[in-house]
């Protein structure tokens, strides 16, 4: 086939009804929260001490810095969507959860004796945590999965994997206040370990699903 | 894009161009993406040069380029102006296509908007993987796409040839295509 012969073809084809990319992955964020807090209703539930996790400010760090990580990596996952995509200065956030985290962990060796580290760090549940939040991930990033196929990344796995951070971060902050250990030096442990899982089952849904 | 100063976001003639595309201008369509194609061709001819490979390929990597133009279209923010689009699909491709030829370790394009300038002509003879890729269409498919492409049916002409309504040959013509892409990408796997 001649170039100017596929071009008769293209040019042939209608205009497809409009496909708004950023509404999409939006909308696909929206379904996917709604997915992870259906599970959380019928599988996990508040912990029953809540009213009083309430009053710690280790409980609610919980919740910013599961904000502070979804909302960049989010963002960034919108860019990466596009082929002209420049992640710009957004890439910078990612560095805000990492920093809220460190304040978190450094005020908790400062404030709680060197014998409680060890057992703070275990926690009550690690093993729990590290499979409830990918669980509660899942929906987020399948949504985003499919949502993102309509894009055109330039880096597949990239896109994916970014997906899959913004995902984690849903998971985390739908988990908080599910999970019994509020101890910054846990959160700084056991979290990141259940996001680098939802990295990468999105970096190789992302090589796998969203070529192009 | 030129030497004067872009005073909008839309005030370059290809953002224009595929904005009117977009609302259903298939005239301005196809003259955007001849013109697309020829500045492609003149940057695939530079990068296959540059890497060593001879240009037997490089009619694919501008229809190849195009297909995903035209499929991808969507993802273009009309806020912006449509080159650096376009130029990051184009390498997107090109790259695809040297890689396709062994060459792993590709060298960065140069700037493609010094291609925008000096437009190449398709070669006659070029043959590409298109046609082959079009065997592995179903039968209707592969009609449709023949006879608006290589025959220059209308779509009208088509529906009456093959007793479709024009919707109908509308939707398998866009099916076509999008699987036309699927082949390609596999052909690359």
């Amino acid at each position: 086939m001649k170039t100017s012969e596929l071009i008769a073809a293209l040019a042939a084809d209608p205009v497809p009804e409009p496909i708004r990319l950023g509404r999409r992955i939006v909308a696909a964020l929206a379904i996917g929260f709604l997915g992870s807090l259906a599970i959380y209703f019928l599988r996990l539930g508040p912990r029953p001490d809540i009213a009083a996790a309430c009053d710690t400010m280790r409980f609610w760090l919980k919740f910013v810095d599961s904000v502070a990580f979804a909302l960049p990596t989010f963002l960034l996952t919108l860019r990466l969507a596009r082929p002209d995509a420049k992640p710009g200065a957004l890439a910078l956030w990612l560095v805000a959860p990492f920093i809220l985290l460190a304040a978190g962990v450094v005020a908790e060796l400062m404030i709680v004796p060197q014998s409680a580290w060890m057992p703070r760090l275990m926690g009550a549940n690690a093993m729990h945590c590290t499979v409830t939040i990918p669980m509660l991930a899942a929906p987020v990033l399948a949504a985003l999965i499919v949502a993102l196929r309509a894009g055109a990344p330039l880096h597949p796995s990239l896109t994916g994997a970014m997906a899959g951070a913004a995902a984690a971060g849903v998971g985390a902050l739908v988990y908080a206040s599910s999970c019994p250990d509020d101890s910054p030096l846990f959160v700084a442990t056991w979290y990141p370990l259940a996001t680098l899982i939802c990295i990468s089952v999105g970096a190789l849904a992302g090589r796998r699903f969203l070529a192009w | 894009m030129s030497a004067q100063p872009i005073k909008g976001p839309l005030d370059d003639p290809w953002s224009r161009m595929m904005t009117a595309a977009i609302a259903g201008d298939e005239g301005a369509y196809r003259r955007l993406l001849e013109d697309i194609g020829r500045s492609v061709r003149a940057m695939a001819r530079g990068a296959f040069a540059r890497a060593g490979v001879g240009d037997a390929d490089v009619e694919d990597a501008v229809q190849e380029t195009l297909l995903a133009i035209h499929l991808k279209r969507h993802t273009w923010d009309p806020e912006q102006p449509l080159a650096p689009w376009v130029y990051a699909i184009a390498r997107h491709k090109v790259v695809d296509a040297l890689r396709r030829r062994g060459r792993r370790k590709v060298e960065p394009l140069e700037n493609f908007e010094e291609f925008l300038a000096a437009p190449e002509a398709e070669d006659p003879h070029a043959l590409s993987d298109a046609r082959k890729l079009l065997e592995t269409l179903a039968p209707r498919q592969r009609d449709i796409v023949t006879s608006i492409s290589l025959d220059g049916q209308s779509i009208t002409a088509t529906a009456k040839r093959l007793s479709m309504s024009e919707v109908a040959v509308r939707v398998a013509l866009h099916r076509a295509l999008k699987s036309l892409g699927a082949a390609w990408r596999r052909s690359i796997e």
